[in-house]
């Protein structure tokens, strides 16, 4: 019987190529394949429909790209919504991590409660947040009114001094609309930093009592470190998403308004499918890919200093 | 350190308990606002959904929203094509990802290796980048406008995710099983379905879930894609709705979001051990 060692047989080979035919017939002809014609779109101008439109122009759409003044908003609006919404979203699932580590009675409860809007997350969801969103109407700006009335009951403010945001119809707050959303689906996060915070052996924290140390210290110093392949995992998730933001730009907003939440994809999307300019929506696309590969390695570079593994 | 009393102890714990259940309980209603308030907002009368103060739940409910929300536009006819869409890239990526994990796992072949390594870097390609060819090779074959986009691809391994998933549990099993079948006589197809199949139970269920869930919310591949709003999947047929109904009768498209929503709702409940099981299994790749 042949081991590991030895060199596979024919027929092994024959058996373990059938076996794996279907992900590699995908792998060249839907992923190597594309991605090959995507590089080489990028150096033409191409209207997708009739093959003499078709351009060389090199480097063009990439120099086209640099000047163009949307790419700069797009790039801006992608890096605002990530750059805030991943740390923030982090804090809120580690946070309700450690709510719910507390050993409360009802646990699975409120776990289930938190975990589902990330789960049944989608279209059907953005509706109702444009709703929630709502200035007149909405349950967000209907519960501040309420908050403002009631402070002005108790006499703190004058119900009149208080305009509330126009959220996502509001140049300003369209962002931090999206970004408040975004937390809303902190769920799956939190149930990773669960799992990672009840991995973490007590007798660490019972040393540190011992010791003295304050809970701010012990979460620092014991919590963190101990929890860290978690934030890095959730982080570079969280930023390859982040990245890719689109639907809920192109339901609420289509990029508005004036072009406050005109993301990255969706400048993509409106180039390649509304606009059919091939060639310079597969520049965007791998100037989009660069980028996210940039930061993720720039994590995976920097975990080296701050993720501590099982046995470090 | 401050000298307290067992009582000061007892007293600070329980104030302490207090407020974490406070928090717990107003984040919950926080969370779960949104979807009540749409439920609400569902069975209310058009003009009670403007109301100020506004109201959570109506009475008495307005249960024919639902049939005449349902009714602007096909939505039963939405939902069945959700469904087509979706179980044939479930059925797809179930099948092909555990053919695929099981010749990483436990098939020896030349290059086994090196593919692997392929496998783990389509990983970390953002869609973007085959999103316009993936366009212009379907247009080419002709599938433009039909499912075969969203429910093909599903089978040709079904992506490096789930294949990652099914390698590392065939990987776990361990060899005797496999070494009795042999000397036995039977062939690998047989080993892979009579032994490491039926083992793989929970796994092919969280995967079968877990794609079900996707595909069923998947927006961006049908919009690309389908051009007749027969064929839409519910996606994009309440986005749809939104376009054309929805500002004025929001009471319907709260109806309509909410039917979206109630499969994946069920599935939630019914099946959330699996779901979380298959999210944390996300976590433990890293």
């Amino acid at each position: 019987m042949p081991t590991l060692k030895q060199k596979p047989t024919r027929s092994q080979n024959r058996t373990g190529y059938l076996f794996a035919s279907p992900w590699l017939f995908g792998f060249f002809a839907l992923t190597l394949g594309p991605m090959v014609l995507s590089f080489l779109f990028a150096f033409i101008r191409w209207d997708g429909i009739s093959v003499d439109t078709i351009k060389w122009v090199g480097l063009g759409n990439y120099a086209r790209a640099m000047r163009d003044p949307d790419v700069g908003i797009a790039l801006w609006n992608t890096a605002y919504y990530s750059f805030i919404s991943v740390p923030l979203g982090l804090s809120v699932a580690l946070g309700l991590a450690m709510l719910l580590n507390q050993k409360l009675r009802g646990i699975s409860l409120f776990r289930t409660i938190f975990y589902m809007p990330s789960v049944i997350g989608g279209v059907a969801t953005i509706m109702m947040w444009i709703w929630v969103f709502n200035p007149e109407y909405g349950l967000l700006n209907g519960a501040l009114r309420q908050g403002c009335n009631l402070l002005a009951a108790m006499g703190l403010t004058s119900a009149r001094t208080w305009v509330l945001p126009q959220w996502i119809f509001s140049a300003r707050w369209a962002k931090p609309s999206l970004i408040l959303m975004s937390m809303w689906g902190a769920g799956a996060s939190m149930l990773i930093f669960l799992a990672a915070l009840q991995n973490v052996p007590d007798s660490l924290y019972e040393a540190a009592d011992l010791d003295g140390a304050g809970r701010w210290s012990k979460f620092l110093h014991i919590t963190v470190p101990q929890i860290s392949p978690a934030i890095f995992f959730n982080l570079i998730m969280g930023i390859i998403g982040s990245f890719q933001v689109f639907a809920q730009a192109f339901l609420m907003t289509n990029g508005g308004p004036n072009k406050a939440t005109l993301f990255y994809v969706l400048y993509l999307y409106n180039k390649a499918f509304q606009d059919f300019e091939i060639g310079y929506a597969s520049a965007l696309a791998w100037i989009l890919f660069v980028i996210i590969l940039f930061f993720t390695l720039l994590v995976i570079r920097s975990s080296k200093v701050w993720v501590y593994y099982e046995g470090d | 350190m401050k000298r307290r009393t067992a009582t000061e102890y007892k007293l600070r714990r329980k104030a302490f308990r207090t407020v974490l259940y406070t928090l717990a309980i107003g984040l919950s209603l926080t969370f779960l606002f949104p979807v009540v308030w749409a439920v609400g907002a569902s069975f209310k009368p058009l003009i009670e959904v403007y109301r100020f103060p506004p109201t959570l739940f109506p009475w008495p409910p307005q249960w024919q929203n639902y049939p005449a929300a349902l009714s602007k536009l096909p939505f039963a006819r939405f939902i069945g094509n959700t469904f087509v869409i979706t179980m044939g890239a479930t059925l797809g990526q179930v099948f092909s990802a555990s053919l695929v994990g099981y010749a990483f796992a436990r098939l020896h072949w030349r290059g086994r290796s090196f593919w692997f390594v392929c496998l783990l870097a389509t990983m970390m390609l953002p869609g973007q980048v085959l999103l316009i060819p993936h366009y212009l090779i379907f247009k080419n074959l002709g599938w433009v406008n039909t499912y075969k986009p969203l429910i093909v691809p599903a089978w040709l391994g079904g992506g490096a995710f789930f294949i990652f998933l099914f390698r590392q549990f065939f990987k776990g099993i361990p060899s005797e099983l496999e070494d009795a079948a042999r000397i036995d006589g039977a062939n690998e197809l047989q080993i892979y379905a009579r032994i490491f199949l039926p083992l793989a139970k929970p796994i092919l269920i969280t995967v079968a879930i877990m794609s079900f869930i996707g595909h069923w919310k998947n927006f961006m591949g049908p919009l690309i894609y389908l051009s007749d709003y027969e064929r839409y999947p519910i996606a994009l047929g309440l986005r749809m709705y939104q376009q054309v109904e929805g500002g004025s009768f929001v009471h319907y498209l709260m109806a309509a979001s909410v039917v979206a929503l109630f499969p994946l709702l069920i599935l939630f409940f019914l099946a959330q051990r699996y779901i979380t099981k298959g999210l944390l299994l996300t976590g433990s790749k890293a």
